[in-house]
């Protein structure tokens, strides 16, 4: 019964990717402009994805929510992409970068599909350069790299703390090449409703147009969906206003299966939370850790005087901090992963050393006093100036943090009306990334044929813990280096198949559907709006379903959930008309699926009797409350299909992973 | 850093869609954390609209932390407001005084035709950018090496700072002549001042003033606005760039 094939190839490891490619079938050029494909999402994903299927002659049509494909969320990646270049010279390899990928996705990531990733990780750089995507440079006129989370070497690309924005940039105007010669047509704010399957084969979508309201019937021989994560869930992320997991969500309803939902990444550098009617969190890039070190105070009366602003953190001495993750983790330090980091964040705030003066006292210091003492000294030396004076020093060493993280030390200022420059910034773990995602096989297609998932929307490469600077890696390997050739293999048995007409009845089913859910809203004549409830199930999510997590809490959301999606339809307001630009309608249509995926996340997160990456159930810690996994039953994937609303209905399938390259023990940063 | 609420009467633009008249409405509203961003001040607004049975005010925003370029509002006869280097997602109410009238209106611009309320269409940027602003490589990655071409560290940098744009049209509104030139200029930078993209760097700035100006973006007649507003302090040397690039390129193809 299941349909779980990972279709993963023989051969050897490094070998698997080129054998594969070498026996995949090929649709000819004059065949090419016979085919339709959909792409859902313009992120790095979706962008690289579209315009390399334009490039190669298929008819492609690209959709995005936003008002330009150049907005979408990928633009706001700030620190890096990996890649095994080994530039630096220290010690990289693209084993190496596989085997970080894996390690730090605490052993719960497919081995060929990261090795993949690391393969084509150097072709990425290659092609952005070639683009004209301006990273960081040396003096010598050569790219510039700098260290992440969970590796000891250099390996990562970046453009100032705007890395994303210019690879998405640079990804944009490939597709707007594409679209200005015709082969790309771009559907901008629009937004997919469903999924159309015919004999089982994902054929189209039914769209609306998010100006007019109208619904529009999309054919196609194949659908990409790379609509990016699902962070959201929690209300508060890091995620933008309109990211959502609903095009992720109905391919689930239609017969995708649903991997690793409790997989989700807390980034521990965020901005803390600061009132009621806040609408998101800040992220301050992973790359910050290059050069700031976290603490909080080690005497307790310390902490407390500084929430009640009796103390401030530069009063504290060097002898009465508590760098923690030095502490803890000397091997890594300060740039230990993301999951470590902020779990080791939480105890201290937890143990009552937090120094935020709001609800939760949820906060600890990243300082960066000693970097600006140290490039501040590098720099006068480099100078000529051998007996630099304290001024010197400092102002030089601010002027080298400015280079490097200007952007972000400004947007922290505009934020919290702090200097970081003269004062510790205050940060805490917030939702960042959702390794879990639609289950694809190694040629990145779900359980539905002709239904590919690209990019964070899929499951496939991060494990139970994201990398920093992966991120933007996955995205791009997918959509420039894998999909081309995967997604041709699939097509090329449609060269004979003929336009797919939308006059079809499953297009009409479908269109129903969407025009039924919508009309339901609209007569809802409720009290309450749809933020209230999406807030609601924002805590619910965060408070039992969020870095700590047990059984009971579990459990509790899992009834907590069903009553509020109860609540929801019962009493949701949706103001305005269906046939107008209606950013109320949007949410609703958002959370009602956010309604029933959080359900499936703590379903996911109960079965899942074990610690590993994000997921941490206080349960099964070892005694210095680092993650234990459980090898013996859960080293497989988690992939839920679908039976209805109620998502603690769903039912399980395993996808076990076998690792025969690299041998599964405890991960250890210290 | 104290936290303070503020009351204040915004006055809005609103406008049921791209045909019908618009108007401004008058609208108190009470307790505004001084912690709020401008738009999460609108957010409050609209939950108050809609406990109220009125429609919400309808406006672009996504990422809310500056790098979009989604946000686009003119807040009291200024782009993005009273804060200088900034997003509207990022200017937030300690800006504002208790007891202040916020006035709140879209970009305006020929260019930029209303969609609703503060909403407006933005896709004659994406137009100008389908005309040229690519390099016209294919995307196999089968490039040469990364670091086969040295470039100084000083061209990288100017090319990265005129590549930090987002899009957002505020140059537009800012500019009484409605000219889309930094917006160009900054495009037609990045690219000439690195090698990969000196290759057809005269046919691209051709492209994309042609569309540019079949956009109905007026001309610059250097005031210098744009630069002022901008949120991410593009310089409008860039407009000086663009123009030498452009005549360079004119009186090339004349030949």
């Amino acid at each position: 019964m299941s349909k779980l094939e990972a279709k993963i190839p023989e051969g050897p490891l490094a070998d698997k990717w080129t054998l594969h490619k070498n026996h995949m079938k090929l649709v000819a050029p004059n065949n090419r402009p016979k085919i339709d494909v959909i792409v859902v999402g313009t992120g790095l994903a979706g962008a690289s994805a579209a315009a390399s299927l334009g490039e190669m002659g298929y008819n492609v049509k690209a959709f995005c929510f936003q008002d330009s494909p150049r907005r979408a969320h990928s633009i706001a990646a700030q620190g890096g992409i990996n890649a095994a270049k080994n530039y630096q010279n220290d010690g990289d390899s693209i084993y190496r970068l596989f085997y970080d990928t894996i390690k730090g996705g605490d052993y719960r990531a497919r081995e060929a599909n990261v090795y993949r990733l690391a393969e084509v990780s150097g072709n990425i750089i290659d092609q952005c350069v070639a683009q004209g995507v301006p990273f960081a440079r040396e003096y010598g006129g050569l790219l510039d790299n700098r260290s992440f989370g969970g590796t000891q070497v250099q390996r990562t690309f970046y453009a100032a703390g705007q890395t994303g924005q210019q690879l998405l940039l640079g990804a944009y105007s490939a597709l707007s090449r594409q679209i200005g010669l015709g082969r790309v047509a771009m559907y901008h704010r629009h937004e997919m409703m469903d999924l159309v399957l015919i004999d089982g084969k994902a054929r189209g979508i039914i769209a609306r147009n998010l100006v007019t309201g109208e619904l529009e019937r999309h054919s196609a021989h194949a659908v990409v969906i790379a609509s990016g994560g699902y962070g959201n869930v929690y209300f508060l992320s890091t995620n933008a206003m309109g990211s959502n997991v609903s095009a992720a969500w109905k391919i689930h309803k239609r017969g995708a299966y649903f991997a690793n939902p409790c997989f989700v990444q807390i980034h521990p550098t965020c901005i803390p939370v600061h009132g009621v009617n806040q609408s998101k969190l800040t992220l301050m890039s992973e790359s910050l850790r290059n050069s700031g070190r976290i603490w909080v105070p080690a005497k307790k009366e310390d902490a407390e005087a500084i929430r009640e602003g009796r103390l401030k953190p530069t009063q504290i001495a060097e002898e009465d901090r508590d760098y923690f993750l030095e502490r803890r983790y000397p091997a890594f330090g300060n740039l230990v992963p993301r999951d470590v980091a902020s779990r080791a964040a939480k105890e201290r705030c937890d143990a009552g050393f937090g120094i935020e003066a709001n609800d939760t006292n949820e906060g600890v210091y990243l300082d960066f006093s000693s970097e600006i003492r140290n490039k501040g000294k590098q720099a006068a030396y480099a100078s000529g100036d051998h007996n630099p004076s304290e001024e010197t020093i400092i102002a030089l060493g601010k002027k080298w943090i400015e280079e490097k993280y200007g952007n972000l030390f400004q947007m922290y200022q505009k934020i919290t009306d702090e200097n970081p420059y003269e004062t510790p910034m205050k940060i805490y773990p917030a939702v960042h990334y959702t390794m879990g995602g639609v289950w694809v096989d190694y040629n990145l297609q779900s359980t539905i044929p002709g239904c590919f998932v690209t990019g964070e929307a899929n499951f496939s490469d991060h494990g139970a813990n994201r990398l920093g600077a992966s991120a933007l890696m996955q995205g791009l390997a997918d959509g420039y280096f894998v999909l081309p050739y995967t997604l041709s293999n699939y097509l090329a048995d449609d060269i004979r198949t003929g336009k797919i007409s939308t006059d079809a009845p499953e297009f009409e089913a479908a269109e129903r559907e969407t025009r039924d859910k919508i009309e339901f809203f609209m007569a809802k004549e409720g009290t309450r709006s749809v933020d209230y409830f999406h807030k609601k199930l924002g805590l619910i999510m965060w408070n039992k379903v969020g870095m700590g997590r047990n059984e009971s809490g579990l459990r509790e959301a899992i009834q907590e959930i069903a009553a509020l999606r109860e609540e929801f339809y019962h009493d949701v307001r949706v103001p305005g008309e269906a046939n107008e630009l209606n950013p109320e309608l949007e949410k609703a249509l958002r959370v009602a699926d956010f309604l029933e995926l959080g359900q499936l996340m703590a379903v996911d997160a109960l079965n899942r009797k074990e610690s590993c990456g994000g997921h941490f159930r206080e349960e099964y810690q070892d005694s210095e409350g680092e993650t234990l996994r459980d090898d013996e039953r859960f080293k497989m994937v988690a992939a839920w299909e679908y039976t209805g609303a109620d998502s603690s209905k769903a039912i399980l399938h395993e996808e076990k992973l076998d690792y025969e390259f690299i041998k599964i023990a405890a991960r250890n940063y210290k | 850093m104290a936290t303070k609420f503020i009351n204040i009467t915004l006055k809005i633009w609103r406008q049921k869609n791209k045909e019908s008249k618009g108007a401004l409405e008058t609208y108190p509203l009470n307790n505004v954390s001084t912690d709020s961003s401008f738009l999460e001040m609108l957010d409050q607004l609209n939950e108050q609209l809609i406990q109220e049975q009125k429609a919400p005010v309808a406006f672009d925003h996504d990422c809310r932390e500056g790098i979009c370029g989604m946000c686009s509002l003119y807040i009291n006869g200024r782009a993005h407001g009273p804060d200088t280097g900034t997003t509207t997602c990022q200017l937030h109410m300690r800006k504002f005084n208790d007891g202040e009238t916020i006035y709140v209106e879209p970009w305006r611009s020929k260019a930029f035709p209303i969609v609703k309320d503060l909403v407006v269409d933005r896709s004659a940027f994406d137009r100008i950018q389908q005309a040229g602003g690519f390099v016209s490589i294919n995307t196999s990655g089968k490039t040469m090496d990364a670091n086969a071409i040295p470039i100084p560290k000083e061209k990288a940098d100017s090319a990265f700072e005129a590549a930090a744009c987002i899009g957002c049209g505020a140059c537009v509104a800012a500019c009484k002549n409605s000219s889309a030139m930094l917006f160009v200029g900054a495009k037609v930078s990045q690219y000439a001042l690195l090698p990969q993209g000196r290759v057809e760097a005269k046919e691209r700035v051709l492209n994309m003033v042609r569309q540019m100006d079949e956009e109905g973006f007026g001309n610059c007649t250097n005031t210098g606005a744009c630069e002022v507003e901008c949120p991410k302090g593009i310089s409008i040397e860039n407009i000086a760039r663009m123009n030498r690039e452009f005549l360079f390129a004119a009186a090339k193809s004349e030949k």
